[in-house]
């Protein structure tokens, strides 16, 4: 063997890389969000420290760290979160969520959906250029919905554009595209990047020089990429929303976290998102405190216990209902996540419009579980701790991917809790690729924990529509309910974000009801800014949609942009 | 010897192949195609979309058209572009790391030769001496030790506690602003811990060969020989001894070549070392074919030829093995 490619230590963090992917939205949320334009907050800090800042000013280097290296620059061909994270920084959108998560304009200075919700009618900014000096136009949209479209472009994300009946450049600055039928994710989908149409046009967009050196619009330009090591951005003087005050970002790669740790409190990088173990046991000293800003606030993600719905034992309500009563959320969220989380009631964020707080819930409660199960028909005949019916014990397997530490620890309470009240749990990890391809694809498993990344857009029809139980498609615990289905459908064809509540709400109510997933937590978002950065201000969207407007005071500036051409 | 030479040429072709036919068969037996390692679990991905992938890559040929086709491009010297989403070149991504693990591998192993030899002479000279017994105690200590976690304590102790190294990656930002010195300067500074960690867990390999090989020859007659000549001591042992006691180590270092081009996955996370051993390791969990395809030729190649190297040093050290 050549190659000393042991599998042990360095397994977690790869894997927990790639599992990410699972969660579709997250890099493009990133995307969608970085960008936003708020007031530049003088001064404005954590709560806790002094706020002294002084006012903003230009210069010096964000250096962030990462896991996973990007993979494609030209983000509609990448699918990794890493390459929407640094492409994010360079270009832009149509739209995009503004801090509060609210659907704003970004290239489109405005855009109007008709009253059938058919036809959205882009009106871009004027002025806005490219890095390289073009300007901007209609143009380039349409080039970017054509490449989207067209079956030789190997993207993953051709399917909302696939929705559109006619694209249109009216004019340079107006771009209309039609729908077939209403679709309401379809604004949300033109937060995708724009790409340079004078640069790709008539070229094979799969060899261009463009996946390793972009050209956006967006705030940061791009100025080199070492492979394995960091792509490093310098600042766009000619930002439509204002040049950033930062000088120059640098997205350092090292794929081992507890290095990335080291190389924070050594200085080399500034920012990067800490687990919750290092939030809440390694950082709380003094001296961390005085040099490093720590944020948190809930991720837009949450975790699951969900039942393979075409097993017999849990085909009954009532026993997946006792499974929630049995299970413990409050002991998972102290254990695992040390407290930095919440729980989950639904497949929506607590706290956003979609999120119905008044679902019935599951509190921790042993005696009703063994009522349900008795109820079930689920009783210890032969005295020896576990369930049995018509002669067969309670026995299922759990199992959850590889390389997910928190993932098997929330496996390990459950099957203690299970346990309890006479159910018998196995728990199996397992590869990510033959957990996928082996258990969930072909529906071998009994009950799986995992996660889903909560997209901004309400619209859930992928995860939950009886359509979508096909190898490979989502809804993979073949859950299936008529309600909840024209629910669905309703709910992707209605723009009115009232109507669309109510539909969703009672979603969320079905779902609460028959428990095809116990929803089991939402954990917490925990990043962290070396102190000198000012300017940072925590919103729904997190923190990172005002890079722009963070900037540090000049006697703290650490870095000096030596030689700067754009 | 040259018919020798000519006919191990030969039959290496075979084993070449079957080789490739081996691994590529394998590494499509494991489950996941790269198209779907992309794609898996995305709500936005729809299984048209999948099936497109599919065919814009040749996923959907048969197996065999596949092997043949890639076997094709291989004897024009061409390993195709990767599958993952960047869809370089193979040649591009290897070449972009193999010459710094090359040149990390290579200094870690003069630095074991250069310490290896000597504990293993030494403590062969004096065997059951306090040195002796202190050494064999060094060395598998350093087999021992996770090298992981003597990583990140080293990194903790001379990187964040003393601030006298940098804690990872190969070059500090600043690296294009220095002259020469100082570039030499940065990088020997971050190549100190994972040189010198690389070589503590391959010094007990080396020396305890190196201390078996001695203590076999100081047995032979001819040392008694060139001892009752009444020659130094010294002589003795490093002219006489040391000479034919390093002919196996030779040897030993041909069937090395191949390890000189992978990376271990862990060292090169740890220090964040943009290597072979990473990319091999991501190729794998991305089931992009071609990279591993890719990887696993060059390293079959070298293993061929390493062995073919070694071989023939014996050949020429050991006439027993070339009488036919």
């Amino acid at each position: 063997m050549p190659y000393n490619a042991s599998l042990d230590m360095k397994t977690p963090a790869k894997i927990w890389e790639i599992s990410g992917r699972m969660f579709l939205a997250w890099g493009f949320f990133v995307l969608l969000s970085c960008l936003a334009c708020s007031p530049p907050g003088g001064g404005s800090e954590t709560p806790g420290r002094p706020a002294e800042a002084g006012p903003p000013c230009y210069g010096d280097t964000l250096i962030t760290g990462s896991i996973g290296e990007p993979s494609n620059l030209i983000p509609i061909l990448a699918s990794d979160s890493s390459s929407h994270e640094v492409a994010g920084l360079i270009y832009n959108g149509l739209v995009k969520y503004d801090k509060d998560l609210k659907l704003v304009g970004d290239l489109a200075e405005s855009f109007e959906v008709s009253k059938s919700g058919l036809v959205i009618t882009f009106h871009l900014r004027k002025g806005v250029r490219w890095h390289d000096g073009q300007p901007f136009t209609a143009a380039d949209v349409l080039f970017t919905y054509k490449t989207m479209v067209d079956p030789h472009t190997p993207t993953a994300y051709a399917e909302d554009f696939l929705q559109v009946e006619k694209a249109e450049a009216a004019d340079p600055y107006t771009f209309r595209v039609t729908y077939k039928k209403p679709f309401a994710p379809a604004l949300a989908s033109w937060g995708i990047s724009i790409l340079p149409g004078h640069l790709l046009e008539g070229r094979d967009i799969m060899k261009s020089p463009l996946a390793r050196h972009p050209v956006g619009t967006g705030p940061f330009i791009f100025k080199e990429w070492k492979t394995g090591e960091k792509v490093v951005l310098a600042y766009n003087p000619d930002y439509f929303e204002g040049r950033p005050y930062i000088d120059r970002y640098i997205y350092r790669i090292i794929p081992d976290s507890a290095t990335m740790f080291m190389e924070l409190k050594a200085g080399g990088i500034d920012n990067m998102g800490l687990t919750p173990l290092q939030y809440a046991r390694q950082t709380e000293y003094r001296k961390f405190k005085e040099n490093f800003n720590k944020y948190r606030y809930p991720a837009f993600a949450y975790t699951y216990l969900g039942f393979n719905l075409e097993d017999e034992k849990f085909r009954d309500r009532r026993v997946r209902q006792a499974v929630s009563y049995a299970i413990d959320r409050g002991e998972i969220i102290e254990g695992v996540l040390l407290g930095l989380g919440q729980e989950a009631t639904g497949p929506y964020k607590p706290g956003t419009w979609a999120y119905n707080p008044n679902v019935k819930r599951y509190p921790y409660d042993a005696v009703k579980a063994r009522e349900l199960l008795q109820e079930a028909g689920w009783r210890d005949t032969d005295g020896d701790g576990i369930l049995d019916k018509d002669g067969i014990p309670f026995r299922f397997t759990i199992i959850t991917n590889q390389g997910n530490d928190i993932r098997a620890r929330t496996a390990e309470i459950i099957q203690r809790r299970l346990k309890e009240v006479g159910i018998d749990v196995k728990i199996r990890i397992i590869e990510w690729a033959a957990f996928i391809k082996e258990f969930i694809e072909k529906k071998t498993f009994e009950a799986t924990i995992l996660g889903w990344t909560i997209t901004q857009d309400p619209d859930i029809y992928d995860v939950w529509h009886s359509s979508k139980n096909k190898p490979g498609e989502l809804n993979f615990i073949s859950y299936r309910n008529t309600e909840v289905d024209a629910l669905l459908e309703r709910g992707r064809r209605t723009f009115d974000q009232e109507e669309r509540r109510k539909i969703y709400w009672r979603i969320q109510e079905i779902l609460a009801e028959e428990v095809p997933y116990v929803f089991l937590y939402v954990p917490d978002a925990l990043p962290v800014v070396q102190a000198r950065f000012k300017g940072i201000e925590p919103a729904a969207a997190g923190i990172t949609y005002n890079l722009i407007k963070w900037y540090v005071p000049k006697a703290e500036q650490r870095y000096k942009m030596i030689a700067h051409s754009s | 010897m040259a018919a020798y030479i000519l006919k191990r040429l030969f039959l290496m072709i075979p084993i070449f192949l079957g080789i490739t036919v081996i691994s590529f068969a394998v590494l499509h037996l494991a489950s996941g195609a790269p198209t779907e390692m992309q794609t898996m679990m995305q709500p936005k991905v729809s299984l048209e979309a999948r099936a497109r992938l599919n065919a814009i890559y040749g996923l959907d040929k048969p197996l065999h058209i596949q092997y043949f086709d890639w076997l094709k491009r291989l004897v024009r010297f061409d390993f195709g572009r990767s599958f993952s989403s960047d869809n370089r070149p193979v040649q591009e991504k290897i070449m972009e790391r193999l010459p710094i693990t090359l040149f990390i591998n290579i200094l870690s192993l003069v630095l074991i030769l250069v310490v290896a030899i000597p504990i293993g002479v030494l403590s062969a000279v004096h065997r059951y001496s306090l040195f002796d017994k202190a050494t064999t105690l060094f060395v598998f200590v350093g087999f021992a030790t996770p090298t992981f976690w003597l990583a990140l304590l080293l990194m903790l102790v001379f990187g964040v506690y003393l601030d006298w190294l940098p804690i990872s990656g190969l070059k500090s930002l600043n690296y294009e602003y220095l002259g020469l010195w100082g570039k030499v300067v940065d990088l020997g500074r971050h190549l100190i811990l994972p040189v010198l960690l690389s070589a503590f867990g391959g010094l007990a390999g080396l020396s305890r060969y190196m201390r078996s090989n001695m203590l076999e020859v100081i047995r032979q007659d001819y040392i008694i020989t060139a001892r009752a000549k009444g020659l130094a001591e010294r002589v003795v042992i490093y002219k006489h001894a040391l000479r034919n006691a390093l002919l196996p180590v030779v040897t030993v270092l041909g069937l090395s070549i191949p390890g000189l081009i992978g990376g271990s996955v862990i060292f090169e996370s740890i220090f964040a070392i943009p290597g072979m051993g990473q990319l091999f390791y991501g190729a794998v969990m991305a089931r992009d074919y071609p990279v591993v395809m890719g990887e696993l030729v060059i390293g079959a190649v070298l293993t061929l030829i390493g062995n073919l190297i070694a071989d023939i040093s014996y050949a020429l050290v050991d006439p027993r093995i070339r009488v036919r």
